[in-house]
């Protein structure tokens, strides 16, 4: 799978293309600045790009400025968008476009090395990845407000791994349930919260985020 | 235009109401100025050549207090009569409650001097001021509508305006057009009569150019002083943050590391158990960091100026929040910060004490000004006077020369205004994504 970075420190520029190397990706391009980034994505058409939000010249929001540039120029381009913080805000943006392929993480994320594997590779398969720091915010500026009230406390642990953009499977054993209990759980919310059952996993990221308002 | 006589007078009516209404106004200060202007000045004079025997020292003071309300109101008059504000001269109050301390600052304060001669002054100024409009009123409506000519008709000895006494119908009738010009001079003058009082208070009652340097420097020292400790404080609390929080887990941290590492042969089990450990104190590290750098300055600020970083904070509270920003550039580093975390602080108050469901926040930038102003649906009732946060925020904004004001009736809505002096760098270039 061919990868294109961009991380202006050179201690993590390389340590995300070692650890990248090391589960089989090609890194076909690690940049370090903000003008290079969208000529690489462009040029090189990556199966997904790693991109860090704050890169020189101006040390604001360059990435994220030439990821959704680059969404607009080759639509649904898959994106992992890393950062020191995250914002609803940027969440926002990232999503507009409603195409899925697109990932936005803390890079403490990067620790967890077989997660943050992962979550690049469902970013490149099309899916959403929303970071938990995200959801959580999305999820307590909704606490209160009806129907999402109504749900039971697991059913709102699930949600919220929905919206991470995590697979049945994936919420099952993380929550130490069968994958058909979290089905029970899925089809409870979304009867609740009256939305139309989606098996679909990409699209059933994108009904749970647009619901949550992101 | 129809110039008929009936028409004229007709427009006459409402003229002549309102030049009784300013005739009334300066009326007033004709009072004033006889009656509270003398007491004053007489019981001033009283108070300090009784200094020789010692009541002075109590007397003096008081009255110069009751002297110096009698000056703001005639200011406050000034100010809603002229619509120019004129602002009040006097030192701040001695902290200590000294009998001596009071008397020390009262006769060392030249506006105590400044506000004896203005009550002097005043008394002919005033009365001057005061009855001659009227009085012009008066006669001219006297000579108008013809009261001479009744007189002459009735035989009576009697003159007006130019003739003394009227001989004859014709000098009777000139009395007419006579009585039209004072009229017209006297409204003139009444017109005048208000600008002209708050020429000759300005003049006696403004600060003089070297007490309102005074007043800046005095308010400067002040400023500086609350934004010294401020920023203190703030060290303060990121050295006790760092020190409890990331420089502990750290420590931990590499303990732990180090620890697996010399277990790695040995007990590799639990050398996996610490790594994992170590793993799991890092992120709780770089969260804390996080928060911290969130504190001192927040990312989304740097990048995407206040306008950015509002909306981001607005996308935080659970209620709805409507941003409005106009601003063609971005103001300086410091301002922007001191905004920012003025609405922080006023959406979080919004958020946990108004029950508001929403809330509005309007960045503009007018007469080399930033203006910000925070409004909320929720109950009111907010008073800065009370101390706590309102207070804490209008410090702040000082240290910038900025000023903020609370209007927050019982009931709702509130809205807080906040005006912060500041110059817009040239608008960005960078492209920027609309959200949609």
């Amino acid at each position: 799978m061919r990868v294109v970075i961009a991380e202006d420190l050179a201690l993590l520029r390389d340590g995300i293309t070692r650890l990248l190397q090391a589960f089989d990706f090609e890194v076909v391009a690690a940049v370090d600045n903000g003008p290079a980034l969208l000529p690489a994505l462009i040029e090189q058409r990556p199966d997904v790009a790693v991109v860090d939000v704050r890169l020189p010249p101006t040390f604001t929001d360059e990435g994220l400025q030439a990821a959704i540039q680059a969404r607009v120029q080759v639509p649904g381009l898959p994106i992992l968008v890393l950062s020191q913080h995250v914002e609803q805000l940027y969440a926002r943006e990232l999503l507009a476009d409603r195409r899925g392929a697109i990932g936005y993480l803390l890079k403490d994320r990067v620790s967890n090395v077989t997660q943050f594997v992962d979550a690049v590779r469902r970013v490149a398969a099309g899916g959403t990845v929303m970071d938990p720091e995200v959801i959580g915010q999305l999820l307590a500026k909704n606490a209160g407000v009806q129907p999402l009230h109504a749900l039971t406390a697991r059913e709102r642990e699930v949600l919220g791994l929905m919206a991470e953009g995590r697979s049945n499977a994936a919420i099952a054993s993380r929550l130490f349930v069968t994958e058909k209990a979290i089905s029970k759980h899925i089809n409870g919310i979304f009867s609740k919260l009256g939305m139309p059952p989606s098996d679909d996993d990409n699209r059933r990221v994108l009904a749970v985020l647009t619901y949550l308002n992101a | 235009m129809d110039s008929s006589p009936a028409q004229w007078l007709r427009q006459l009516r409402p003229w002549l109401r309102r030049r009784l209404v300013d005739g009334g106004q300066a009326l007033l200060l004709a009072v004033l100025s006889t009656s509270a202007n003398i007491v004053l000045l007489v019981l001033s004079l009283l108070a300090l050549v009784f200094t020789v025997l010692g009541v002075g020292v109590f007397a003096f003071p008081a009255v110069t207090l009751a002297v110096r309300d009698l000056a703001n109101l005639n200011r406050r008059l000034a100010t809603r009569w002229s619509g120019e504000e004129i602002p009040v001269p006097y030192r701040p109050e001695p902290a200590g409650s000294g009998i001596w301390a009071h008397y020390r600052w009262v006769i060392t304060d030249p506006a105590t001097w400044r506000d004896l001669l203005w009550l002097l002054v005043s008394i002919p100024v005033g009365l001057v001021l005061g009855l001659l409009p009227l009085c012009l009123l008066a006669y001219g409506l006297e000579g108008l509508i013809g009261v001479p000519v009744l007189l002459w008709s009735l035989d009576i000895w009697y003159g007006y305006g130019a003739t003394w006494p009227i001989d004859n119908v014709f000098e009777a009738v000139l009395a007419v057009p006579q009585g039209g010009l004072v009229l017209f001079l006297g409204g003139l003058l009444g017109q005048r009569v208000q600008h002209l009082h708050a020429g000759f208070i300005r003049a006696l009652l403004a600060p003089t150019p070297r007490e309102t340097l005074n007043q800046r420097v005095r308010r400067l020292t002040e400023t500086r002083s609350d934004a010294m400790d401020a920023q203190a404080a703030e060290l303060r609390r990121i050295e006790r943050d760092l020190h409890d929080g990331a420089q502990a887990r750290l420590v931990a941290l590499s303990m732990n590391i180090g620890l697996a590492e010399a277990l790695m042969d040995r007990d590799p089990e639990t050398a996996q158990r610490l790594m994992a450990e170590a793993r799991e104190a890092s992120g709780e590290a770089l969260g804390e960091l996080r928060d911290l750098v969130r504190g001192i300055h927040p990312p989304v600020l740097a990048e995407r100026g206040l306008d950015g970083a509002v909306r981001a904070l607005a996308l935080k509270l659970p209620l709805s929040i409507e941003v409005d920003v106009e601003l063609p550039g971005r103001p300086q580093a410091p301002v922007e910060s001191a905004a920012y975390f003025a609405v922080a602080e006023l959406l979080a108050n919004v958020a946990k004490h108004s029950h508001a469901e929403h809330a509005w926040v309007r960045l503009g930038h007018s007469e080399g000004r930033l203006v910000v102003v925070v409004a909320d649906s929720g109950l009111g009732g907010a008073d800065p006077a009370a101390g706590g946060g309102l207070q804490g925020i209008e410090r702040r904004l000082a240290a910038f020369d900025g000023t903020m004001s609370v209007a927050s009736p019982p009931g709702g809505p509130t809205t807080v205004t906040m005006e912060l002096p500041c110059e817009l760098s040239s608008p960005k270039t960078s492209p920027y994504f609309e959200t949609g």
